[in-house]
């Protein structure tokens, strides 16, 4: 068993790096199926503040642009957060994205930022022109 | 390989990636913790290098230092995959490279509960000699650390160990406590430890400005960790026990610092423990082979 632990090894982590590539699909918003009620009616406590705003944008550039793009765009096949389907989302939807993440489909969640933080950069988001 | 050449190795190792490196982020999610492990893991595709160092003077026995790298990479958002390599080098004594370790963490569940579990399995290949305390488990006591180097270092332990990783966040706070099994491949009792731990970065909004000092980019917290016997001698008796306050500071630069004084809390366990640990996240290394955008 021991003897055939670095073969196992490699192909683990040949897995490790393949799998990613498989699992990154397209956000396809099925996840708003799944925000309960009571999460999507939540409103933004810090909606419209610019000291929030622009809060948001210094975490947005620290923990989201590496994915999503400094422009929000998305980047490799990761979501535009400017697209029509994360501006008809409510804040509250965002908040419950943010919260739970998709990992299934390589969006980790951020439940261990402080909901304040998550706040200001849905905050932001709301300030993003849509995508052209 | 000498524990000298060991050390100088993981600092120009860590060095030349810092050097090499464009300035990125460090992770938001870290937690200032050295034992215990949150159910946070690693992003998916940033790769996590890290030096992770002990140094303690036990009693009735000669100071040491050890340094641990690690890699860790996150393969999926529900899969983390890490290595360790780690050495020890003892006053009076020799410098070892004393063995690596290869763990994995999975998250089982899609959305997030108030106790949110991480399943964790790992590998490691170590002698004796090893200094590192990454966890406790068994009877581990104090008097491992008074035998020197030559007896301990030719004892290659080979092993697996499994950790029920639970974790919570509530406003600010996480608090993670983690049951850890650990079996030797060779015919010996299944052993058993526990970690707890709990922080909090020092302010909850972020500030609207990009600053090196800033509160948030602190967390504090402290930790408790020790040993919980073997499956025929389970509990608290002859095992060492620890405990002490935690800290990191996250710098815009992309590294975190974390320190951590840990003290004995019984005869069997080592009067203090100084941890520190320098960490540095490449981000998204996999993008990095991709061409387009």
């Amino acid at each position: 068993m021991i003897r055939n632990i670095p073969k196992l090894a490699v192909t683990i982590l040949a897995l490790a790096i393949s799998i990613p590539a498989v699992v990154l699909a397209e956000a396809d918003g099925k996840w708003l199926h799944r925000v309960p009620d009571e999460d999507h009616r939540r409103t933004n406590p810090v909606a419209h503040q610019p000291q929030a705003e622009a809060a948001g944008k210094v975490m947005f550039a620290e923990n989201c642009a590496k994915c999503h793009g400094n422009d929000a765009n998305g980047l490799h096949n990761r979501p535009s957060l400017r697209s029509e389907r994360i501006r008809n989302a409510t804040d509250g939807d965002l908040a419950w994205m943010l919260k739970n993440g998709n990992p299934y489909k390589g969006m980790p969640p951020w439940s261990s930022l402080p909901e304040q933080q998550r706040w200001q950069i849905i905050a932001y988001l709301r300030t993003l022109p849509p995508q052209k | 390989m000498r524990c000298q050449s060991f050390a100088q190795l993981s600092l120009l190792a860590l060095g030349t990636i810092l050097g090499l490196t464009a300035p990125q982020q460090a992770s938001a999610q870290e937690k200032p913790y050295f034992v215990t492990y949150s159910a946070d893991l690693e992003e998916p595709g940033n790769l996590e290098i890290a030096l992770k160092g002990l140094t303690a003077s036990p009693k009735n026995a000669n100071a040491f230092v050890s340094p641990t790298i690690e890699i860790e990479y996150g393969a999926t958002a529900w899969w983390t995959t890490e290595v360790y390599a780690q050495g020890q080098a003892t006053e009076n004594d020799s410098t070892v490279f004393t063995g690596f370790r290869w763990e994995n963490r999975f998250k089982p569940l899609p959305r997030e509960y108030w106790i949110n579990p991480v399943l964790y399995v790992e590998y490691e290949r170590v002698s004796q000699a090893d200094k590192s305390i990454l966890e406790v488990t068994g009877h581990d006591s104090i008097a491992r650390f008074q035998v020197n180097n030559g007896q301990t270092h030719g004892i290659i332990e080979k092993s697996i160990e499994g950790k029920l990783i639970l974790s919570s966040n509530f406003k600010g706070w996480n608090v993670s406590e983690n049951f850890i099994a650990e079996k030797n491949i060779s015919n010996e009792p299944w052993e058993f430890g526990y970690a707890i731990a709990t922080a909090r970065p020092l302010v909850l909004a972020a500030s609207s400005h990009k600053c090196w000092l800033c509160l948030q980019n602190f967390d504090a917290g402290a930790e408790l960790y020790g040993g919980l016997g073997t499956r025929y001698s389970f509990g608290l008796k002859q095992t060492s026990q620890y405990a002490g306050p935690t800290v990191d500071f996250r710098t815009p630069a992309g590294v975190t610092y974390s320190f951590s004084p840990q003290f004995g809390l019984n005869d069997n366990s080592i009067g203090t423990l100084w941890r520190f640990k320098i960490s540095y996240e490449v981000q998204q290394l996999r993008d990095l082979f991709r061409r387009s955008k």
